[in-house]
């Protein structure tokens, strides 16, 4: 066997792959050959590190030495400064943005430290295309001790006994979801796996799809034991290539070794597993959407109950859950149900992925006990708010969820607390935002989504959503009026209520909570006709002050509107009528004779 | 590819799998584990401080020790290579100079293995960068 002394980990997610990291790979593999070291050094693609904004990423090991934004031309130095002399290459190494100072062990960045990563445990650390690798973590030792030391019941209530909610959104506990399942009769039963994934933002079933396909297969498999179910269905979006292939060599992979299939480890139990493709419509993660999707139907949803549990595909009991719950499985089954539940808050345990994004230092892919506050997330493991800005929310949930204030910051994150603050976890998404953020425009941003997203089966979500977005884009526009804010609020209140499905009844959430925590911009707005955050285009003015202006014409030669009017070395004038707000005098001034207010 | 046919079966496989990533799981926990780093700058390498990692990496895969055995840059001790340092579990790290194979098996057999400490030691006069 070969012994390696050194194994180069590079990063094959789709971010990192999108910035060469293939062709980082190939000439490290041709370089390492051409220096005969390809028996001492080990050249590995794995799956997502989390840290995508930084990639492409390579981790050295054994001494973790983290290398970011490495580009093909990189690859000669840090073979033969790292590989070779042992002196890890600097200019390459992270620098931590709030002491500036370059860190090398990926142990010692931030980022990494208050990081737990059960769902993402593998990520990063295998090579996703070789289920030995997998093996190696313990892969599938948990369906096996599963079929042939425990019962169905069980394992069932070792998952209900470790508290694991599901992670596509709604948070119901996982287990008790099995056995209502388990407990309906029928001879076909299915096992679903939610990856439709159409958070804006969120990336985080993705990112455990590309890296670690198997954990996923592994759980439906003990989730098929469970509930009766000899097949699995994978419901993946077609934007998803790299994990889409990556699944297809993980299900061959495992085929191949007996591990999927028939008679799985001798135990009598059988279990296939069959990818279908969504086509990228934000309604068909909602379960119901999803099962007429896969039925060659409508995506659209359908009152619930019956729940897919009772009635699901074509009619037959079904268990959906999402791509993260499942990843949570077989570490629950490995370390027990007690280990987990140590692990989290009082009512939601374990840890959550977060796909954190927007003003922020590090952004990236984290995972974090339940009960982390914020503050711990955006300031220690974000890096705190980019270009030094003041931090001013932050929008958990997505689309369904809320804008929370700094009043939160220090809120442990978990499902009730999210919740009770008017916004909630959703997959996972994190958006922060810093004071240059307009949160009428926000709000008018997630609902442009939703709106785009409707099915348009029910009247509420379908007419409703469209009259908020016009009353948001009035206001922004400067032609708002006091009584729309109460509008907003009333007509946010009867499509909450009336709506058919999750998609509507949430839909105004972003609405209610940027009126709730930041009526005083929205006043701003409609009352005073200012944008506080300088965002709303229409609501700006550009003035030129007559003292400081020397008449020297810049700005009434660059004007694109010829807005700008006035005499050679007199003061010149702006007519608002004809201005654009394009900014480009307020730039060309060289006297700061211009104002934006 | 063969299937697996049986519970037991899978984790004989895992056993085998598992030495083939052991690096990557020891370099994830480094402080469970013992860590030797080479000094491996242009003076370490001219006296044999390759040799002696090989050594090192061969010997403890041999004896089943799990360790993590990395290079690193100059250590300032030139006069005393190829130099070493070792970081027992739970310990300080102590530097040992002149490590070629001799002195390397009696650090493993001795130290190492036993926590005896062995002569040789260079009193440590500095600060890594990473302390
Ligand atoms: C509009 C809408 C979109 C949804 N999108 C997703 C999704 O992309 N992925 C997902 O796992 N769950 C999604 N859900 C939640 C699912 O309906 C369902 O609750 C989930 O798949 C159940 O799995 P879990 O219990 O493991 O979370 C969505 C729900 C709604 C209402
Ligand atoms: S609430 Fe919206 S997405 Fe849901 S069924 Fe009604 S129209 Fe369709
Ligand atoms: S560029 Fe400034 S100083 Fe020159 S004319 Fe315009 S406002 Fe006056
Ligand atoms: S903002 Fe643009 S359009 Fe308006 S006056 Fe200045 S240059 Fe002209
Ligand atoms: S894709 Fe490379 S770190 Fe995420
Ligand atoms: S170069 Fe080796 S100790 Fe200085």
């Amino acid at each position: 066997m070969t012994d390696y002394k050194m194994h180069l980990l590079i990063c094959g997610g789709t971010g990192c792959k999108a910035s060469e990291s293939d062709e980082i790979k190939n000439r490290l593999t041709q370089l390492i050959h051409d220096l005969g070291l390809e028996d001492e050094v080990q050249v590995v693609l794995t799956g997502c590190f989390g840290f995508c904004e930084k990639g492409p990423i390579i981790k050295v090991l054994p001494d973790n030495t983290f290398y970011v934004q490495v580009t093909p031309n990189d690859v000669v130095e840090i073979v033969e400064e790292h590989i070779v002399k042992g002196r890890p290459v600097k200019r390459l190494l992270y620098t931590d943005p709030t002491s500036d100072e370059q860190i090398s062990d990926s142990k010692g960045m931030d980022f990494y430290k208050k990081q737990i990563r059960i769902a993402l445990k593998n990520c990063g650390f295998i090579n996703p295309e070789n289920i030995d690798e997998y093996i190696a973590r313990d892969g599938y030792q948990a369906l096996g001790k599963c079929l042939s030391e425990h019962t169905p019941e069980e394992v069932i209530k070792e998952i209900k006994d470790s508290g694991l909610r599901g992670r596509g959104g709604g948070g119901f506990p996982t287990g008790l979801k099995w056995e209502i399942t388990k407990n309906v009769e029928n001879e076909q039963k299915y096992v679903v796996c939610n990856a439709d994934e159409g958070d804006p933002g969120a990336f985080m079933d993705r990112s455990i799809l590309e890296g670690d396909p198997h954990s996923v297969l592994e759980a439906m498999a003990i989730c098929g034991y469970c509930i009766g179910a000899d097949k699995g269905l994978i419901y993946i979006r077609a934007e998803y290539p790299l994990a889409i292939q990556r699944l297809k060599i993980a299900i061959k992979q495992a085929e191949d070794y007996g591990l999927i299939g028939d008679d799985i480890l001798g135990s009598g139990f059988n279990f296939r597993l069959e990818l279908r493709y969504g086509a990228g419509a934000f309604v068909c993660g909602e379960e119901t959407a999803l099962i007429h999707s896969m039925e060659g139907l409508r995506g659209e949803p359908t009152f619930k109950p019956p729940f897919p549990s009772v009635s699901g595909y074509m009619g037959k009991p079904t268990n959906v859950n999402n791509v993260e719950t499942f990843a949570n499985i077989p570490v629950i089954i490995n370390k027990g149900a007690e280990w987990f539940s140590k692990i989290g808050t009082e009512k939601s345990k374990g840890t959550k992925v977060f796909a954190l994004a927007g003003k922020i230092n590090n952004v990236g892919l984290i995972e974090v006990p339940m009960g982390t506050t914020l503050r711990e997330v955006i300031y220690d493991i974000g890096g705190g708010i980019k270009d030094g800005k003041a931090f001013k929310a932050v929008q958990t949930g997505g689309p369904s969820g809320g804008c929370l204030t700094k009043d939160y910051l220090d809120l442990p994150i978990d499902y009730d607390n999210l919740l009770a603050s008017g916004s909630m976890m959703g997959s996972g998404g994190m958006i922060v935002m810093d004071e240059d953020d307009c949160m009428v425009s926000i709000a008018k941003f997630y609902l442009d989504f939703t709106l785009e997203e409707s099915c348009g089966k029910c009247t509420p979500c379908r007419v409703g959503n469209k009259r908020l977005y016009e009353l948001l884009d009035k206001i922004t526009r400067g032609k708002g009026e006091e009584q729309d804010v109460e509008k907003l609020k009333e007509l946010s209140g009867v499509i909450k209520d009336t709506a058919l499905c999750g998609l509507g009844q949430t839909s105004p959430n972003p609405v209610l909570s940027t009126i709730t925590n930041f009526e005083h911009e929205y006043k701003a707005h409609v009352i005073d006709g200012k944008c506080p955050a300088g965002q709303c285009k229409s609501l700006l003015r550009y003035d030129i002050i007559e003292d400081l202006c020397t008449g020297c014409t810049l700005c009434f030669r660059n004007c694109p509107v010829g807005a700008i009017s006035g005499e050679r070395r007199q003061p010149h004038y702006i007519d608002q009528t004809l201005c654009i707000k394009c900014g480009v005098c307020y730039e060309k001034c060289k006297f700061n004779a211009i104002t934006l207010t | 590819m063969a299937k697996i046919k049986s519970l037991a079966d899978l984790r004989k496989m895992k056993e085998e799998a598992q030495s083939k990533i052991k690096l990557r799981e020891n370099s994830a926990n480094p402080e469970q584990v013992v860590q030797i780093k080479i000094g491996m700058a242009t003076c370490g390498i001219a006296s044999g401080a390759k040799e002696t990692m090989k050594f090192f990496v061969e010997e403890l895969e041999q004896e089943a020790i799990d360790a993590v055995v990395t290079q690193t840059g100059c250590m300032g001790y030139c006069y005393a290579e190829p130099t070493i340092e070792v970081t027992l579990p739970g310990k300080e790290p102590v530097v040992y100079g002149h490590v070629k194979k001799e002195k390397a098996r009696e650090i493993i057999d001795s130290y190492i293995k036993r926590g005896e400490l062995v002569d040789g030691i260079i009193p440590v006069s500095f600060k890594t960068i990473d302390d």
